[in-house]
């Protein structure tokens, strides 16, 4: 089963797919799905990202793979829906997408083996996970204010059931930028592998419910700017949508005041 | 974001906006003295120069535990580092907000004892020593803006076992109260209840379970915890 969290008419609602353009929300009411405003796909928790997961990403970054993964966190205004837009700073020069499998906690893990890691799993999604390369910097890399920004990182369309994917899932993936594919991969690939890293955290931090854990990328990632519609596709589980906005938009940078300013903060 | 279920008690809290929302963030390295120890390295690999944004860690939901709890540490014969800091409890969504301005979305400030695994550097985030469960232990009441005056000049005094472990304050801070609202509102919004820490004196005393640590700010309050291993923590 494929399920959504939509704003529709007023409220929140919990959808499935309803034929190719549409959806059907819990209520019976079908609406196509550029009608409603798409939200993170489930109440998330804590948000658990995972970099150089891929060794070919690692070494496309001309990093060797790791002995133990690295792991950083996100806040939750990092997160938007699918069709969400999210906003390149003016003085950036390298902004990148970072297509991933997102897996879902289902039930408590503390102290899970490795062999009954996948019972933990209630399902997966797509992630788009945004770097800002410029403002990385080696103290705690990668830094918040390249991995926690706010609306830079996208979650969706579906959360979808781990009884309908193979476990471990065996799925390609890729990302197109305006139509045109810059970056595939498959979760084969992976590093370390989702039991591994459920047994991994699970040693230290116990995972709850709605947790969620970004796989990390493959290579491919490319400069995207403002404009440019980025979708990143996981085979069986969906497209994911986002577009690139700019300062302007947000009332930032040079065109607009200075932080603070001119601005109501409530 | 789903309530923490460490905080269904949070601490008393008689301002707007009255509960914390479990969102936590700690400064790091924005006291003076952990780049006075770490000396030449600042310049050398793998950091090649001081860090010029803020340096932030998330606190995860289950690393939180609710005033009067325990720290809890997993394996017999592991010391844990205690942080005390000052924690800044957002009063009015902050976005890109103004230094001038920063202290007008502040609530109030509570006390809060950060404890994670000792560090051999700061080069990766090390959620393994820095986001453990029931390892970061909030203060018991919210001191209003109004109570506490200065931020930027408040002693913190860490006690282990009734003897004191460590004095630094406020004022070693590399970053403002202010200027850490304004650097992070930047690029993440401030929600009301969230709390920013705003950072440790390095080199904080190391505990093992049965110690009893307490950590008073100046005009703020005071603090105490006691560290249990795992086995002795109730539901664990």
């Amino acid at each position: 089963m494929k399920r959504a969290r939509v704003a529709y008419s007023g409220a929140i609602h919990e959808a499935t797919p309803a034929g190719a353009d549409s959806i059907r929300l819990a209520d019976g009411r079908v609406v196509a799905e550029t009608d409603v405003v798409w939200l993170p796909p489930f109440e998330v928790g804590t948000v658990i990202a995972l970099g150089l997961n891929y060794a070919d990403h690692a070494k496309e970054l001309a990093f060797k793979p790791q002995d133990e993964p690295l792991v950083f966190l996100k806040g939750p205004g990092a997160l938007i829906g699918h069709r969400g837009a999210t906003r390149r700073p003016g003085d950036a020069t390298f902004m990148h997408y970072e297509c991933e499998l997102a897996v879902v906690i289902g039930k408590p893990a503390r102290r899970v083996a490795r062999a009954d890691a996948m019972a933990h799993v209630a399902g997966y999604t797509i992630a788009n996970d945004y770097a800002i390369r410029d403002y990385l910097e080696n103290w705690y890399r990668p830094n918040l204010r390249v991995k926690s920004r706010d609306g830079a990182t996208a979650l969706g369309p579906w959360l979808v059931d781990a009884a309908d994917v193979e476990a471990p899932p065996q799925r390609a993936l890729r990302t197109l930028v305006n139509g045109g594919q810059t970056q595939s991969g498959h979760t084969r690939d992976l590093v370390f592998d989702i039991a591994f890293l459920i047994e991994y955290l699970s040693a230290f931090m116990t995972l709850a419910p709605g947790d969620v854990i970004l796989t990390g990328t493959p290579e491919g990632v490319v400069n995207v700017d403002v404009g440019d519609e980025v979708a990143c596709e996981i085979e069986g589980l969906g497209r994911l949508v986002n577009r690139i906005a700019g300062d302007a938009e947000f009332g930032r940078g040079s065109a607009a005041s200075p932080p603070g300013e001119k601005k109501e903060s409530a | 974001m789903s309530s923490p279920f460490a905080l269904r008690a949070g601490p008393r809290i008689e301002v707007a906006p009255f509960r914390l929302s479990g969102t936590v963030y700690a400064a790091l390295l924005n006291h003076r003295r952990s780049f006075q120890a770490l000396g030449e390295a600042v310049a050398a690999a793998p950091y090649k120069g001081a860090p010029k944004s803020v340096v932030l860690a998330v606190k995860p939901r289950q690393s939180l535990v609710a005033p009067g709890g325990d720290v809890q540490i997993d394996d017999v014969g592991e010391a844990l580092e205690v942080g005390a800091a000052l924690g800044i409890v957002i009063g009015r969504t902050a976005c890109a907000v103004a230094e001038a301005d920063a202290l007008d979305h502040v609530a109030g400030f509570l006390v809060v004892c950060d404890c994670t695994l000792p560090r051999a550097g700061h080069f990766r985030p090390q959620i393994r020593a820095m986001a453990r469960d029931a390892s970061c232990v909030l203060g018991s009441a919210v001191a209003s803006r109004s109570e506490v005056g200065d931020p930027d000049a408040l002693a913190i005094r860490v006690f282990v076992d009734g003897a004191l472990a460590q004095s630094s304050s406020t004022s070693e801070h590399v970053r403002s109260t202010a200027r850490l609202i304004a650097d992070v509102s930047d690029f993440m919004t401030l929600m009301p209840g969230d709390v920013l820490l705003t950072g440790s004196a390095p080199e904080g005393p190391r505990v093992r379970p049965g110690a009893r640590i307490a950590i008073e700010i100046d005009r703020v309050g005071r603090l105490e915890t006691r560290a249990v291993s795992s086995a002795e923590r109730p539901g664990a």
